[in-house]
């Protein structure tokens, strides 16, 4: 091939740069960073599990939004046939008052910035303090 | 192989094109919600009425529109032509302007007159929404979906009452007192009066209803043999604008 | 083809970077009111649709009027107008992209705009316009680059591209209805309430759209070395000349029906707009300046001698397009909301953070042209 050294050169540089976050996590021994939130005092079981809700909060969120405002149906029948109110203060900001100690911990991190806070209120200090204790 | 640069360019971007068909599928392919029939609202008719004659807005009552801005989170931005106002008080003529009588004088027509969102029976803010952020629920509430709704601001064109508010900014630095139990909204989406669809399905009456201390507002279901239906048919009673069609559903009682 | 736009002289870079210069102000500007909000405009609660809008509207006319070249080309053969139809093509398509682009920066929640094609609502003329306009864009993309291409190897266009351009002929005639449907369809607004709407806004259009093509041929006349051909400019000119005609007509059967009528919710907005109302006058300079610029325009437009002289040419049709601007612009949405539906009257002033992004976005429909007609030049240039 033409330019033979230049373009493996170039290769090798690119592969460098774009496999940075890979192998500098790796040495830096960042890779083990545990997010560390803080779980709720008051309760030890969401509304589904914590795996569930590890990966389809979102979706749990959305579903939620759906049936509360546009279907009318404010309750909400767990998988294992708990009824819940549909209200993101009232009953998710309810155990989870501490935004800064748990939401934030795994959205700072991802780098995601979800904007339900700028509507749904979440408890007072006041409020949070005597859950989480 | 034997293929030149520009089919294999067209190629590549073809085949980009196709790896987005199934996440872009699943996207719109949303199965639409099964409408209940019988529902928690099927049956109802809501309808509010105003009795203008019970109503001491020209004294400087504002009980009503002090209770539902503060349930509501709806914030006081401080300038006419940002504020937001689900319910308020306008002159007569203004609520009326088809009413004009000349010499003739109205038996109300120096007073002040509540006016808020009609919850149109025929809405021409549902009509134009391009996202169905507005719609009319079954009980007959025109509801906002402030997650859905884009800020085009059409509905607020299309409406002939001028009932709905803009957020021209974050409103949240201008509550006072952030009603915990009720969302505030963000800048970007319009908001009205919803009924107080939130207190309705804990039993309770509008706030602004709850808050009348003379019962000059009156809520409920409207159909013949109802409670609102007879306070309304037994009295002369006015609606604004009807001449537009939309089937405005606050009766105003002289 | 495309890499003409790499290769001008001194005027032409100069031009590239004010308009990129431009662009960066308008995008400043855009972010402080993403940030913050549409509260860095002028517009209200009572006037909720303004500068963003009175653009958008203008560019949907500026984009259908390339009609006027495509139906004497395809549909009647007249070959004069062979020179100025890319012209007319390309003219479209960024007059499509600014008119989408200003709607955008108007949205208060503009990361939602996919909402409109994930919750497709058949019952709102928003839904329809953006069929509408999209379609129209690709058409004329096609159209245009098509064309182009096969002048620039020297072949006949294929076969399926006349077909294809009879279909953008009806296609723009509907995106300019459509968009006088998104406000002749409110009852709530008696000055938009009227069926001439569409024949106004097409009307207007087709003399905005065309004096804004001849002012374009004439630049890359002067200073790119194109020749666009006399026989097609003075015809255009005369297109322009009746269209102007007509809008100012039906600029005055408007105000016979509200005036004579004197109904009053109608003559409410009128009177706002050409006398002023309760003491706000804050349009009536700028309505009548178009209708002296109109009338000015009509006069150097009908006369031979004037329309042949190419000087007097392009003042006659600035004249149009700043004249039809200001009408379709300012003098057709403002006046909507002008007694608000109580009767108040708020008046709209656009701020400076509003006009600096609305100079941002026609920077950027200038780049756009730029760039096309470069490639344009290109092509014609690399033919002789």
């Amino acid at each position: 091939m033409y330019d033979k050294g230049k373009i493996i050169g170039g290769l090798a540089i690119f592969i460098c740069l774009a496999s940075f976050p890979a192998w500098y996590m790796a040495a830096s021994g960042k890779a083990d960073y545990r997010t560390n939130h803080v779980l709720p005092a008051s309760e030890n079981q969401c509304v589904e599990s914590a795996q569930y809700m590890r990966e389809y909060h979102m979706q749990l969120m959305q579903q939620w939004r759906d049936q509360a405002v546009r279907e009318g149906d404010k309750v909400y029948l767990s998988s294992d046939n708990r009824t819940f109110d549909i209200n993101l203060t009232g009953t998710c900001f309810r155990c989870h008052t501490n935004k800064a100690d748990f939401c934030d911990r795994c959205h700072n991190y991802t780098g995601t910035a979800p904007n339900c806070w700028d509507c749904h209120n979440v408890p007072p200090a006041s409020v949070q303090s005597q859950v989480t204790k | 192989m034997n293929i030149d640069r520009r089919s294999f360019i067209k190629l590549a971007a073809l085949g980009l094109f196709a790896m987005a068909a199934k996440p872009a599928l699943d996207l719109i392919s949303r199965p639409s919600a099964a409408r209940a029939l019988d529902g928690p609202f099927a049956g109802k008719r809501l309808a509010m009425a105003v009795d203008l004659s019970a109503c001491t807005a020209g004294d400087g009552c504002v009980d009503c529109i002090a209770a539902c801005h503060s349930v509501h989170n709806v914030p006081n931005i401080g300038n006419i032509k940002e504020e937001i106002k689900w319910l308020w008080e306008v002159d007569y003529k203004q609520a009326f302007p088809d009413q004009e009588n000349g010499f003739a004088r109205e038996p109300l027509q120096d007073s002040r007159v509540l006016v808020l969102c009609n919850h149109c029976d025929n809405p021409p803010c549902v009509k134009v929404c391009p996202t169905q952020a507005t719609w009319k629920r079954d009980d007959g509430i025109v509801m906002m979906d402030y997650h859905r709704c884009i800020g085009c601001r059409y509905c607020m064109a299309a409406c002939p009452y001028g009932s709905r508010s803009f957020n021209w900014r974050d409103p949240r630095p201008y509550i006072q007192t952030i009603e915990e139990s009720y969302p505030t909204r963000t800048r970007g989406v319009v908001e009205k009066c919803n009924f107080c669809e939130e207190r309705l399905s804990d039993g309770l009456q509008p706030a602004c209803v709850e808050a009348c201390s003379k019962g000059a507002l009156k809520f409920g279901d409207l159909k013949p043999g109802t409670e609102l239906y007879e306070l309304i048919s037994s009295q002369f009673n006015l609606r604004r604008k009807t001449e537009l069609g939309t089937r405005p559903q606050v009766y105003y009682l002289l | 083809m495309i890499e003409s736009i790499f290769r001008g002289g001194k005027r032409y870079w100069l031009l590239i970077s004010g308009l990129i210069l431009l662009m960066a102000a308008g995008l400043a500007a855009y972010l402080e009111q993403w940030n913050i909000g549409l509260a860095v405009t002028g517009l209200s609660r009572d006037v909720s649709w303004g500068l963003y809008l009175a653009n958008f509207t203008f560019f949907v006319g500026v984009a259908a009027s390339a009609v006027m070249i495509v139906i004497p080309y395809y549909l009647h053969n007249s070959k004069e107008f062979r020179r100025i139809l890319i012209l007319g093509e390309f003219m479209a398509v960024t007059a499509c992209l600014l008119a989408i682009t200003f709607i955008l920066v108007d949205l208060g929640q503009p990361a939602r705009v996919f909402n409109i094609i994930l919750y497709p609502t058949p019952g709102s003329v928003i839904f329809w316009d953006v069929v509408v306009l999209s379609v129209y864009l690709l058409l004329n993309m096609v159209l245009g680059w098509v064309a182009l291409d096969a002048e620039y190897k020297e072949t006949a266009p294929p076969a399926w591209l006349k077909p294809v351009a009879i279909v953008s002929v009806v296609w723009a005639i509907s995106i300019h209805t459509v968009t006088a449907f998104i406000y002749a369809g409110l009852a709530a607004r008696s000055f938009w309430l009227t069926a001439l709407l569409a024949p106004r806004f097409l009307a207007s259009a087709f003399a905005s759209g065309p004096a804004l093509l001849i002012l374009i041929a004439l630049g890359m006349k002067k200073w790119g070395g194109f020749d666009p051909g006399d026989q097609s400019l003075d015809k255009v000119a005369k297109i322009v000349a009746y269209a102007v005609i007509i809008t100012l007509f039906f600029l005055l059967l408007e105000i016979f029906t509200v005036f004579y009528s004197q109904e009053p919710d109608a003559m409410a907005h009128f009177q706002y707009l050409l006398f002023g109302l309760d003491n706000h006058y804050g349009l009536v300079p700028w309505i009548w300046t178009s209708i002296t610029l109109a009338c000015a325009a009509i006069i150097l437009l009908v006369i031979p001698s004037m329309r042949k002289n190419q000087l007097i040419l392009a003042l006659a049709c600035a004249a149009v397009f700043i004249s039809i601007w200001i009408d379709k612009g300012l003098g057709l949405i403002v006046p909507g909301f002008i007694p608000s539906p109580l009767g108040d009257i708020t008046e709209y002033t656009p701020t400076l953070l509003e006009t600096l992004i609305t100079i941002g976005v026609w920077s950027m429909g200038g780049l756009i042209l730029t760039l096309l007609l470069k490639v344009v030049l290109g092509v014609r240039q690399g033919q002789r």
